[in-house]
């Protein structure tokens, strides 16, 4: 049992204390963003912000989270984080950085957490923060330049616009 | 491509509320694995384009999107020859029907770099039918001939007097027309979306978390399934006790398969839970003694013994008499392919029919597979192709192993179910890139010229015991084993090629670029090694032995100067070079590295690449850049190994794979040539073990023999 926050919305969970944060987003929220990829914090492909810090929730038991505000990649762009989410998705797509995607929650996760607090970082603090994110794809070179890229452009005067409206692959409906 | 002229064209029958539909239907082929039957569907049409009335074009992509990018390139191809607006065009993944089947290999599968050069007359094709109609749709309309309206490249027909008409307004008209037999394909030089670089149009949903993986499949009643496989392959269950999964709460069954015991449960955790409680004794079986240290035995000494012949030029007696030879002994271990999304497939059975939803590369193949699991005619399964999170090979397998599984399990328990595999299933679960050895002898003329290379290979067939073997092996020779040796591109006067076969029980797969993973790494750090015995530098060693490969020598020297081959480098550093042509592209890589004090650092690597006519650019520098980490993950740190008959690896802390700070820079030219597209998700791979070698051999004067870099003592 706990109560916490998800997106801002309350969650009053009821199922057992050891239940891992990302298979209540998965399996009773229905917030499928979050991936699974390990299971024991070795890939960051579940990183979501739990009080603003960047956090495996594949080994976040929900008992850990009584009263935490928990963030998920759906509600990134609705926080205090706003702009930078905004910003590193619209570098995401302008950088091309996307290859299968199923680390890509997980990499903007953590980037948004970086930039939220250094909009600036060198390459050594983005290899500090990022190389709990396995991509497979080897997407790393494009997130590098689309990390510094939003760092850019949340350091300009104007707030990041919105991504533009693309083209969009439907997604298939289970 | 061969099949054009065999392809008939059918009207789709179908023309959803005003949409243009265009299809294909594919004659079935002479000597074809699978037998793929059509799949009588209402919806989506058994169609590659779909023309909205808001003026949408959806393209079905045939192949599945795994990384590589088909979903944006593909659609370029129809809306090269469509003249519509790219804005507006969209792509779904197509579910499995014959419709689908590669225009080659005669089944719905992606694989083999080939999902661009096979998709290139046939999409274009449909971008020309469609533009074509919607002109004749038009013409009608205004009572002008087809001649008189033309379009306008951004969704719109233009008629005399300035007439317009939007593509949507003209789809309803145009569905309703007879696909015209012959079109005209544009020129290359009147291209102006192909060879554009273009982004992807799926990035929207990939980067705020929206896009559909198999694994986010929701369907009503769905119930998790995580299975217990044996611990050692092709062990049988026993017996089982499952008294205390029963009372894990949110468990609901517990099942015997052939492949193992099955807990289905409410959600993951449960499933997760309930497994772990689970009590199997297995029959070991025949490979409970498999050690990798027996293997590299059982390898090295076959490896000395007279093989089946895979090739043989010249006089390979020659080589004894050589004035100067070399001998290397060279292993590779198995390799997992490890995609970031583990392998997954969820199951419905409804009725007389079922449905299934998988990331599957091999629909042709997984489609009826999972129909004679299920019991059914594979008219009544419908199989929805969903984004795979990575595959590199693994969702590929002519034994349908994870999707008959899902099967098996949904026939006994009658609720849908997805299995999952969790990622100590997927390490652990076979289907390995195979371990080999290799012997090699080369042999030098006194002038330093490489006269003779005698190569031994040995190791597991990957499609031996599959339904490929009829249509691969010849002679009792897998070309997949020998790949980039019998075909050696260098000129060589006497060749001496020769393959042992060796059944292992280990399960075995096609990994990014299959063969050349590892032949790639042993000719390409042996012509150093010669290189260095002739005292020649290794880039004009490769250039003397390439006269009749002009298209290798240009990738060779365009590499070579971008990276300023031969120019001084920082103390410490050494540059490697490599060269390998594999999926019809051709590729030179130059690594720089140094020696650190936990072992070899990839600063950068120059690419230079040609793979024929570029769709686009952005795509082939991404798969550039991928191949290249996927290979140096491997080349530093892949490895699975066995002992007592077990995988000794289990999950990314001790199968740890490439991450960020281990990227080096990776810096693409590309040679524009040729007027069509060949291979670009795998030929990347291959370069890169063996250029980090060669810098490393540069380096300390020690040559690289195996792999994983890691197992290396460098001190």
């Amino acid at each position: 049992m706990a109560k916490f926050h998800v997106n801002g919305e309350q969650v009053d969970f009821r199922g057992a204390a050891d239940t891992p944060l990302l298979w209540v987003l998965r399996d009773y929220l229905a917030l499928n963003g979050t991936k699974y990829g390990c299971g024991m914090a070795q890939c960051g492909a579940c990183t979501v912000h739990v009080g603003g810090e960047p956090t495996r929730a594949c080994v976040t038991p929900v008992s850990t989270l009584e009263g935490k505000r928990v963030v998920t990649i759906e509600g990134v762009t609705a926080t205090s984080q706003a702009r930078v989410a905004r910003a590193v998705q619209a570098a995401w797509i302008d950088k091309d950085v996307v290859q299968c995607g199923y680390c890509q929650s997980g990499q903007v996760m953590a980037a948004v957490a970086l930039l939220g607090k250094n909009a600036a970082p060198t390459d050594a603090q983005i290899d500090d923060a990022m190389n709990g994110n396995i991509c497979r794809c080897g997407t790393y070179q494009r997130v590098r330049e689309a990390i510094k890229s939003a760092g850019a452009s949340l350091k300009g005067a104007a707030p990041a616009a919105a991504p533009k409206a693309a083209p969009k692959a439907a997604p298939k409906k289970a | 491509m061969k099949t054009v002229n065999r392809r008939q064209f059918l009207k789709s029958s179908a023309a959803l509320g005003g949409a243009l539909v265009i299809g294909f239907w594919l004659p079935e082929r002479a000597g074809r694995a699978f037998a793929q039957p059509q799949v009588q569907r209402t919806a989506p049409p058994n169609a590659f384009l779909r023309i909205g009335k808001d003026g949408t074009c959806t393209v079905f992509v045939k192949h599945l999107e795994f990384g590589q990018g088909v979903t944006t390139s593909l659609p370029m191809l129809v809306a090269e020859e469509l003249g519509c607006d790219w804005t507006k065009v969209r792509a779904e993944l197509a579910d499995a029907g014959a419709v689908y089947a590669h225009t080659a290999y005669g089944m719905q599968m992606t694989g083999g770099s080939s999902s661009v050069w096979n998709s290139w007359d046939q999409l274009r094709t449909v971008g020309a039918q469609a533009r074509t109609m919607l002109m004749q749709a038009a013409a009608d309309q205004w009572k002008v001939k087809l001649a008189d309206v033309r379009v306008d490249n951004k969704g719109f027909v233009l008629g005399p007097g300035g007439k317009k008409l939007a593509y949507g307004q003209l789809a309803e008209a145009a569905a309703k027309l007879p696909v015209p037999e012959k079109v005209e394909l544009k020129p290359a030089k009147d291209f102006t979306i192909i060879g554009k670089p273009t982004r992807r149009i799926d990035s929207p949903e990939k980067v705020n978390g929206k896009a559909m993986f198999g694994l986010d499949v929701q369907r009503k009643d769905l119930h998790t399934v995580l299975v217990a496989h044996p611990p050692v392959f092709g062990a049988k269950v026993a017996k089982f006790n499952a008294d205390k999964v029963k009372e894990v709460p949110g468990v609901t069954h517990v099942v015997e398969l052939t492949s193992g015991v099955a807990v289905v449960a409410r959600n993951f955790w449960a499933a997760k839970k309930g497994r772990d409680a689970l009590q199997v004794d297995w029959d070991l079986g025949p490979n409970a003694n498999l050690s990798t240290e027996g293997l590299r035995k059982q390898f090295g000494d076959l490896a000395r013994t007279p093989g089946k012949s895979a090739k043989k030029a010249g006089d390979p007696a020659a080589i004894a008499g050589a004035a100067r030879t070399l001998v290397a002994d060279y292993e590779v271990p198995f390799l997992a392919h490890a995609p970031m999304e583990p392998l997954n497939c969820t199951v419905e059975m409804q009725g007389d029919g079922a449905e299934i939803w998988v990331g599957s590369q091999f629909q042709g193949v997984d489609h009826p597979a999972a129909a004679k699991a299920l019991g059914l005619d594979p008219s009544k399964v419908k199989l929805h192709t969903m984004l795979a999170g990575g595959g590199f090979g693994r969702r590929a397998n002519p034994v349908s192993d994870y999707v008959i599984e899902a099967c098996a399990i949904a026939v006994k328990v009658k609720v849908p179910v997805k299995v999952v595999w969790t990622r100590e299933d997927d390490i652990k679960g076979g289907f390995y890139r195979p371990m080999y050895v290799h012997r090699v002898e080369v042999a030098l003329d006194a002038g330093g010229k490489l006269t003779g290379w005698r190569h031994a290979i040995v190791g597991p067939s990957i499609v031996g015991g599959t339904p490929f073997e009829a249509m691969m092996v010849k002679d009792g020779i897998d070309p997949t084993s020998v790949e980039g040796v019998a075909d050696i591109p260098y000129e060589i006067p006497n060749l001496d090629v020769t393959l042992h076969t060796v059944s292992t029980g280990v399960p075995v797969l096609w990994w990014r670029s299959v063969g050349h993973s590892h032949t790639g790494f042993v000719v390409e750090t042996m012509i150093d090694e010669a290189a260095k015995a002739a005292g020649k530098d290794p880039v004009e060693f490769r250039r003397a032995l390439l006269t009749r490969h002009p298209r290798l020598l240009k990738v060779l020297d365009l590499a070579a100067s971008k990276a300023g081959w031969g120019t001084a480098l920082p103390a410490g550093r050494a540059r490697g070079i490599a060269l390998v042509e594999s999926f019809g592209s051709a590729c030179a890589q130059v690594a720089e590295v140094s020696l650190e004090k936990d072992g070899p650092k990839v600063h950068r690597v120059v690419v230079a690449f040609d793979c024929g006519l570029v769709v686009n650019p952005l795509t082939v520098e991404a798969q550039l850049q991928s191949a290249v980490a996927f290979g140096l993950s491997a080349a530093l740190h892949g490895k699975i190994t066995f002992k007592d008959g077990q995988v000794e690896q289990s999950n990314f802390h001790d199968y740890p794979v490439l991450r960020m700070s281990e990227m080096p820079k990776v810096e693409v030219h590309l040679v524009s040539g040729g007027d069509k597209p060949t291979g670009v998700g795998e030929p990347g791979t291959p370069p890169i073990a063996p250029a980090v070698a060669n810098a490393l051999f540069a380096l300390t004067g020690k040559p690289i023999r195996m792999l994983p870099l890691d197992d290396i003592k460098w001190a």
